[in-house]
């Protein structure tokens, strides 16, 4: 997993709520086998006019002109505001894989949906929870200002505005560090491997029904 | 010792380690496996040289991409069919408790097969990389959905990283109503706590309406707890769990029973136990739920109408009935009833049980589908429930009212195999998810139950279906 410190990069903002993981990354696009190659599908069906299908080049697709991303003066951004309860719906890792394979690199919004968060950071995606005040703020000045940029930084847990003003933002430690020091939660949890095989052995000892294995039929 | 929830409980038996900060591991009974959400997890075992903690744990199923028109004994679909191929060579290499792969008559929607074959069990930790694995918290499982990197973490670790939820009740109070169901219920649930109104907690659904309902009606309930914005959904264990159990394949028998069910009992929240959050709802004051937009949220019932974004205070929920409103076609102020649907689609991992069929026919039996509506399919969810529902004569019911009678997989309710909608079609849909292009690009969901499902696809629009059903039900 990359790592994440600092970012100081564009903002786009996403206004709308409850956007779902469907409309982050539609269903045709999961049938892909690989983690990769999912941004040019991100919001796939707000960002074009006609259908897409996995395997399409959209370079030469009929973009949505209205799409806030299509709109020249957001591109390039790795910010995405976005409102509450972003990434409901399906535990799709597909949707964090496509924001990052577009290239953001940070969301920020009043409250994000349980599966979806979780996946954000076991991807490098570092996703800020916000009071909804603060998150209307930063919308109307990202909205005012073409160019609007924001920098993170995640060891102090700050927002810096162009303005000067700090923000600041809540992260449980230990995902904190696993975003700083871009480990692998496998290696980290494999690292009590024989805590685990004590436990595990306890618990069979405790409820043996639940280990009635039988060969594969 | 303290009063514990349900939650706590199940927690608590599964706790293998925990940091300062509240993160723990979590130990896995049950691994649930499609093939959707699995081929980058075994792709980062096999790159990482690592093998499954506990190969017995693993049930896998293919379930997403398979067709479900008897006639296409194949998936036409290349990209389809590899990743049903990866999953069958994934299972191979790496080893399962039981697969069920496409074309195996015990093959279905994995929330389906999962308590049906007795690999789902009381008191379980169940995950799987699906988010209405909530289902099986029907069974006082804890039953979390989980992304793909969790699933390889599963794999190779047999524990969840996890902090522990709140703990949430939500208490049905009182007796349903005729032609009222547990979709209805849950409908009703999202419709009062909104969908983020369950994000960070654990909800437990208890009170009479909810011991009242079978075990499929329970499953109903749970798997939408996700929609509430809830990972977990569970209800407590009493006798009609046990009994679920009594008979299924992978259960213990003999002493071992014995012995699960002395603490299975066990799995029900202290009288005193306290519940970060309350919410009551009263079952008599319930009617058959549509849902008019594109959040499950956004519900009402049959006797209401569409309505007008500018009744909402806050300018974000104002803002998303507008688009709603656009993108399924409505006007404000239509009634419920008047709505005409072009599809209908009865199945996926919320109702296509059993109980589900035969809530529909009984609604079906001797009617005819309406001329303006195209196609209704009917999805078992799986092997099993069809051959019950052919045994018991329901096909037979659905096929001479002009349905179509399909086999299992998740079909319609997300569109990832050739069941879909066209851009603009309107559809009553027994699935979880409204969202836009949920089922087919520029299609136009609206939830319901297979009661009110059935009810539309005989009418051509919706219609209250305790004016159409029997007496005797």
């Amino acid at each position: 997993m990359e790592k994440f410190i600092r970012l100081d990069a564009l903002v786009a903002p996403l206004d709308r709520a409850n956007v779902d993981t469907d409309a982050i990354i539609p269903k045709q696009f999961l049938k892909s086998i690989h983690r990769s190659g999912f941004g040019p599908y991100l919001f796939d069906a707000w960002r074009y006019l006609d259908r897409g299908e996995p395997g399409m080049d959209c370079s030469k697709r009929p973009k949505n002109p209205d799409f806030v991303l299509n709109q020249p003066r957001y591109q390039g951004a790795q910010i995405l505001l976005v409102r509450e309860n972003f990434g409901c719906g399906s535990s799709r890792e597909h949707a964090p894989w496509a924001l990052l394979d577009y290239g953001f690199r940070a969301l920020i919004g009043p409250s994000f949906a349980d599966i979806f968060y979780n996946n954000c950071f076991k991807n490098g995606l570092l996703p800020i929870v916000l009071p909804a005040e603060e998150v209307d703020r930063l919308f109307g000045e990202c909205e005012a200002a073409p160019g609007y940029r924001l920098a993170i930084d995640l060891p102090s847990q700050s927002i810096t505005t162009p303005e000067d003003r700090v923000i600041s933002f809540e992260i449980d430690s230990f995902r904190k560090e696993c975003l700083l020091n871009g480990w692998d939660d496998i290696g980290l949890t494999l690292r009590h491997a024989d805590e685990i095989r004590r436990f595990e052995e306890a618990y069979r000892a405790r409820h043996p029904y639940y280990f009635v294995e039988e060969s594969a039929a | 010792m303290n009063a514990k929830t349900l939650y706590d409980k199940l927690w608590d038996a599964h706790l293998v380690r925990q940091e300062p900060d509240g993160t723990a591991l979590i130990y896995i009974d049950r691994h649930l496996i499609h093939e959707v959400t699995s081929p980058q997890a075994f792709e980062g075992l096999r790159l990482a040289g690592r093998k499954p903690w506990r190969t017995g744990s693993i049930v896998a199923t293919a379930d997403h991409n398979v067709p479900t028109d008897p006639s296409e004994t194949e998936i036409r679909d290349p990209i389809s069919r590899e990743q049903v191929v990866t999953l069958d060579q994934n299972i191979r290499a790496f080893g399962a408790l039981r697969y069920f792969p496409f074309h195996d008559p015990r093959q279905g929607i994995v929330h389906v097969i999962g308590p049906e074959s007795g690999a789902t069990l009381p008191g379980m930790t169940v995950v799987c990389g699906d988010s209405h694995t909530s289902t099986h918290g029907a069974f006082a499982c804890l039953a979390h959905g989980i992304g793909t990197s969790e699933v390889e973490h599963v794999l190779a670790t047999q524990c969840l990283i996890q902090k522990k939820a709140k703990n949430m009740r939500v208490r049905v109070d009182g007796s349903l109503p005729p032609g009222v169901y547990a979709k209805d219920v849950i409908l009703a649930i999202i419709g009062r706590i909104g969908t983020a109104g369950g994000t960070g907690h654990a909800i437990e659904f208890a009170g009479e309406a909810i011991r009242s309902l079978s075990m499929e009606g329970r499953m109903t309930v749970c798997n939408m707890a996700i929609e509430a914005g809830a990972r977990v959904g569970m209800v407590a264990v009493d006798d009609k769990t046990l009994d679920y159990f009594r008979d299924k394949p992978l259960a213990p028998k003999g002493e071992l029973w014995e012995q699960a069910v002395d603490y299975w009992r066990t799995l029900v929240s202290d009288p005193e136990a306290r519940f970060d959050r309350e919410v009551v709802l009263d079952a008599a004051t319930l009617k058959p739920q549509v849902t008019w937009g594109t959040s499950p949220e956004m519900v009402t019932d049959i006797e209401g109408r569409v309505p007008d974004p500018a009744s909402f205070a806050d300018p974000v929920k104002r803002d998303a009935a507008e688009r709603a409103l656009a993108y399924m076609g409505l006007e404000p102020g239509t009634p419920i009833g008047e709505i005409r649907v072009d599809q209908v689609f009865i199945g996926s991992c919320t109702n296509s049980r059993i109980e589900d069929l035969r809530a529909a026919a009984a609604v079906v039996r001797g009617r005819k589908k309406a001329p303006n509506v195209k196609r209704v399919l009917v999805v078992p969810g799986s092997g099993l429930v069809k051959k019950q529902a052919e045994e018991e004569g329901l096909h037979r019911i659905f096929i001479e009212a002009g349905f179509e009678w399909r086999d299992p997989g998740c079909s319609m309710c997300l569109a990832m195999n050739a069941d879909r909608l066209e851009a603009g079609e309107r559809c009553a849909s027994t699935s979880n998810r409204n969202f836009e292009g949920r089922q087919g690009a520029g299609g136009r969901t609206h939830l319901v139950s297979p009661a009110m499902a059935a009810a539309a696809a005989i009418a051509g629009h919706f219609v209250d279906v305790r004016e159409l059903l029997p007496a005797s039900v």
